[in-house]
């Protein structure tokens, strides 16, 4: 064959320069947008750092909030109204969020009803929190004629019960099934196997995606918004609006007293340090897992 | 060993004894144990338990049952919200969605301001996160050192873990003050020819909360993004750069071309994020029902209106139309979100989705 001898070779020194310089600048975009996300994540923390430092105190942690124009006061009511709430959607939602998943892992593998649960469960948990909350809303608190923390507890329930199902199945699903056979083998019931052996072995995942589930309710504002309403005194009954951070954060930061701005900035400190810790600690176990939960 | 002529014949050939052990009948189990000596502890237990289907049975039925849970809370949700805006329905129709106005003291209710804020503000913001959030991915998957991995995914993915009234709370304060004094005059004197930047420009209103978003559902598409291009085989990367490709090629031809469905399905669940942000987006954008071509305007969104004014409605109707509104968000972001997640699924094959 004869040789090509008309060959451009300016031209392809030109393209092959282009192209080069076309790679560089995609890199440095691509470096730039990097520096573009971190930075506002780095501003948002310092600044919460900077502001809300200066006004911790032990008063922060103790008093109720006083009334405006007066000095002090603190979130206490607050906090300890999120830990009930939170503790009572954990004690509704985890259960259910559990048991499903091990529907999907155990009994349910390769059926078509597994499939739609999985995928109703991934829709689910892309519904915008506040229509949880006016649905709740129209369910509990307009049939018992006042808000309560127990409302606000199930807004809060329905938003985990899909994260912790598919943390449950994905942590389930990594159990061996050797193990489970070894157990089926020596004549241990399903139901058994189940709980004994394969909930067993990845109860650390399955704690960590309960974890994760918890983390992100506990910053949750706008279910609560109509369920618990807030309450600016100690409750903890309840059948009674109760107080929690997150919605104390919302009142206090659009309000226009500088002493409410205060304490808004320390409470919000405090509850990104308690998520921060959460989330800190599922990275840790996920990287000996196999968890891929983002958030 | 017998010659070949005798296996086709019908008489069986002799197994072979290796060991002369006798193997026992099986009824003779019994009759060995019963009169010498009696049953152990296990055997009896083994005996006396039974089969187990009931309890197996049972159990399979309770986990049956928790997990239509998950059906139950999305048709109990749209039931119940269809149920409670039935007044409003039967008043205003499809109007509901086309008038402008939203008069509670006249009782006169039109959700399309409403609906113009949330478009602009979560298209606005998609504007300005996708590109952002593919630099990351990109920068996250090829172009990043294997030591300084693991830290920037762990930072971008703690940027969605910041509670959204954390993020109104830092626009309030900080956002706002920015744009007031240095963002909105350094546009207007650059972008002030095209039109969108007139008006007085009081710090908070639909750039800011598009800004806001923005930031919000920026590690969800990127996590989302990453995950969508690892899962392109590595043998399609290694044949574009075969074949002679620069990086940033392999990349364009390689990798985001086989992902191009998935980044779409990561954008969108990025979208259905932004449709329904209510406390953030409350609290930067003027909460003022009205539809104007300025980005300094306030405007008010779907999720604001009803964060804002459910508490305090008077009337049934009030309620009833801000639960409509509630319904109209609930059934446009599950049909976003299943486009989304089919969209993900399609390319991941249904591997565990991240929930964001």
């Amino acid at each position: 064959m004869r040789e090509p001898t008309n060959f451009n070779t300016k031209r392809m020194k030109f393209d092959q320069m282009r192209r080069t310089g076309v790679n560089y600048l995609v890199s440095g975009l691509a470096i730039l947008s990097t520096i573009v996300v971190i930075a506002p994540l780095l501003a948002i923390l310092g600044y919460l750092i900077y502001k809300g430092t200066s006004s911790l105190n032990l008063a922060f942690f103790t008093q109720i909030p006083k009334p405006v124009g007066e000095d002090g006061g603190g979130m206490a009511n607050s906090i300890v109204g999120s830990g009930v709430v939170l503790a009572l959607a954990s004690l509704m939602g985890v259960p259910i969020g559990i048991a499903a998943g091990v529907y999907l892992a155990e009994f349910g593998r390769g059926k078509a009803l597994a499939t739609a649960v999985r995928f109703t469960a991934d829709v689910l948990n892309g519904v915008p929190s506040i229509v949880m909350g006016i649905a709740i809303y129209s369910l509990i608190v307009m049939q018992q004629k006042h808000f309560s923390a127990f409302a606000g507890g199930v807004a809060l329930a329905i938003m985990m019960v899909p994260t912790i199902t598919r943390t449950t199945e994905e942590m389930l699903a990594t159990v061996p099934h050797a193990i489970r056979e070894a157990a089926l083998g020596l004549g241990v019931p399903k139901w058994r196997t189940a709980i004994s052996v394969s909930l067993r072995t990845a109860s650390p995942g399955i704690i960590t995606g309960c974890m994760l589930a918890f983390a992100r309710v506990a910053g949750e504002t706008a279910p609560l918004l109509f369920t618990a309403f807030g309450n600016q005194y100690w409750s903890v009954n309840l059948n009674q609006p109760i107080a929690a951070l997150p919605l104390q954060i919302y009142i206090y930061a659009t309000g226009p007293y500088d002493e409410w701005h205060r304490l808004a900035w320390a409470g919000a400190l405090v509850l990104i340090v308690l998520i921060m810790v959460s989330v800190t600690l599922v990275r840790v176990f996920a990287n000996r897992g196999q968890l891929k939960g983002g958030s | 060993m017998t010659p070949n002529s005798e296996l086709n014949s019908p008489e069986p050939t002799p197994v072979p004894r290796v060991l002369s052990v006798p193997v026992p009948a099986a009824s003779k189990i019994e009759s060995a144990l019963s009169p010498e000596m009696p049953p152990s502890a296990i055997r009896l237990f083994l005996a006396n338990r039974g089969s187990g289907r009931i309890a197996d049975r049972a159990f399979a039925g309770l986990m049956l049952v928790c997990a239509c849970s998950i059906f139950a809370i999305v048709i109990f949700i749209a039931t119940i919200l269809l149920l409670r805006s039935k007044l409003s329905l039967a008043q205003f129709g499809f109007k509901f969605f086309t008038s402008q106005s939203w008069d509670p003291v006249s009782g006169d209710f039109g959700a399309l301001p409403f609906i113009f804020g949330t478009l602009a503000t979560s298209f606005l913001a998609l504007l300005m996160a996708v590109p952002l959030a593919l630099g990351v991915a990109v920068f996250l998957t090829e172009l990043c050192p294997k030591f300084l991995r693991a830290p920037i995914s762990f930072l971008t993915e703690l940027l969605a873990a910041i509670p959204s009234v954390v993020y109104g709370l830092w626009a309030v304060f900080v956002l706002v003050p920015l744009m007031r004094d240095s963002l909105g005059p350094f546009l207007v004197k650059t972008l002030g020819w095209t039109g969108f930047f007139e008006g007085a420009n009081f710090g908070v209103g639909l750039l800011t909360a598009s800004i806001i978003l923005a930031i919000m559902i920026l590690p969800i598409i990127s996590s989302l993004t990453r995950d969508i291009m690892n899962a392109v085989p590595n043998s399609q990367r290694e044949a574009v750069l075969a074949l002679g490709a620069t990086r940033w090629e392999m990349i364009r031809v390689g990798v985001l071309r086989n992902s191009r469905i998935g980044i779409v399905g990561a954008v969108m669940l990025g979208l259905g994020r932004a449709l329904g942000e209510t406390m953030a987006v409350t609290m930067v954008i003027g909460n003022h029902a009205d539809i104007s071509k300025s980005l300094f305007a306030p405007g008010y969104t779907l999720a604001s209106v009803i964060a804002n004014e459910f508490s305090e409605a008077t009337g049934d109707m009030y309620l009833s139309a801000l639960i409509e509104i509630g319904l109209a968000l609930f059934l446009v972001t599950i049909v976003v979100n299943t486009i989304a997640r089919l969209l993900v699924w399609a390319v991941t094959r249904g591997a565990p989705a991240r929930v964001a």
